[in-house]
């Protein structure tokens, strides 16, 4: 038993789950995306597809799972590279202002959707 | 002629490993990198590395051979050698004691981690604990390992955190004991498992598959052990 008190759900199993989930919810939006822009869209037709509530549900959902996807996915990328293991203790400095970095864009990235999806 | 190309290192003299270059004459023959080894040992008594029975069981000697890992005394020249060159590095990733002898004591670590043995808290048999041909069949694939490292020193994953990641041959074993109906310790055996380290660093790039020696498939382990995490847990 490793402990890892900054991975998404504190257990192996958990973050896997999550990756696979968020990654077909993902998928499944951005296919959806694709779609409408490829038949063709303008300001008016974007504007009333995303004043559906089930549009907005949608995308909060889709971003929601883009920030668990990114931190678990960013996670085991720093936990690999930036370790003190590979370059001493500049490993943990490096690792924790990056994963520092990433939860305050993440952070961002949610909020700001979050205004975007429901204030217009 | 052979070109053979030898990693030497020896802490005490060298400041850093270099690769010694051997003309090596096979006579025609197909040997085994092992023979080639041995011969070339014959000259030059100082190049070292771990060998014992020669024939595949014990695992002692596996090596980067032609930037693939393998056992060399069950690996025909045929199989590796390409453009007449024969690259002989120690295992990646683990710390060099002297030439192609490499310090495999985290890679023990890790599989004493997963305790290797039967668990079994119900009072003994007379005789011996019993199974059905069935469950034996679900060790084949498993017990099979001779813990010769090949899969885990190819796996980048192992080489990012070999002290916190238990690797392809200690999952391998992880399973075997998982999968074992005389086993009791099922429960306790995956707790120790859950976190995001031990199992879930492998991204199933199936580099273990592709060197073992004796082509065992510890992705497919590891696999198993996901299912049975999640079936438990969800």
């Amino acid at each position: 038993m490793v402990t890892a008190v900054t991975s998404f759900g504190r257990s192996g199993t958990s973050d896997w789950l999550v990756q696979r989930v968020s990654g077909v919810i993902l998928l499944a939006y951005f296919l959806f995306i694709g779609w409408v822009v490829l038949t063709g869209v303008d300001y008016a037709s974007w504007k009333a597809l995303f004043a559906q509530t089930w549009v907005k549900v949608f995308s909060l959902m889709a971003l929601l799972s883009l920030a668990a996807h990114a931190w678990i996915g960013l996670w085991a990328v720093v936990t690999d590279y930036l370790t003190e293991r590979l370059m001493g203790t500049t490993g943990n400095v490096l690792r924790i202002s990056a994963q520092l970095v990433i939860a305050l864009v993440l952070f961002v990235y949610v909020v700001w959707g979050v205004q975007i999806l429901w204030g217009y | 002629m052979l070109q053979v190309s030898i990693y030497r290192y020896n802490p005490e003299t060298d400041q850093q490993p270099w690769m010694q270059d051997f003309q090596f004459d096979t006579e025609g023959k197909d040997l085994m990198v092992l023979d080639v080894l041995e011969q070339i040992k014959a000259q030059d008594s100082s190049v070292t590395y771990r060998r014992s029975c020669r024939e595949g069981v014990c695992g002692s000697d596996g090596l980067n051979i032609n930037g693939k890992n393998g056992l060399a005394c069950i690996t025909p020249l045929s199989e590796t050698v390409k453009n007449n060159k024969l690259v002989i590095r120690p295992l990646p990733g683990l710390p060099v004691i002297r030439d192609l002898v490499v310090d495999m004591s985290l890679f023990y670590a890790q599989y004493e981690k997963i305790q290797p043995y039967l668990q079994n808290n119900t009072p003994a048999p007379a005789i011996e604990r019993l199974q059905t041909p069935e469950d034996r069949a679900k060790l084949d694939g498993l017990y099979e390992c001779i813990l010769c490292a090949c899969c885990s020193t190819s796996c980048p994953s192992f080489w990012w955190n070999p002290d916190r990641f238990i690797g392809p041959a200690g999952l391998l074993q992880a399973y075997r004991f998982l999968a074992d109906s005389r086993d009791t310790a099922t429960d306790d055996r995956l707790s120790r498992l859950d976190d995001p380290f031990s199992v879930f660093r492998c991204h199933g790039i199936q580099n273990c598959v592709n060197v073992c020696p004796k082509g065992l498939n510890p992705t497919r382990a590891i696999g198993h052990i996901r299912t049975m995490l999640l079936t438990r847990a969800t």
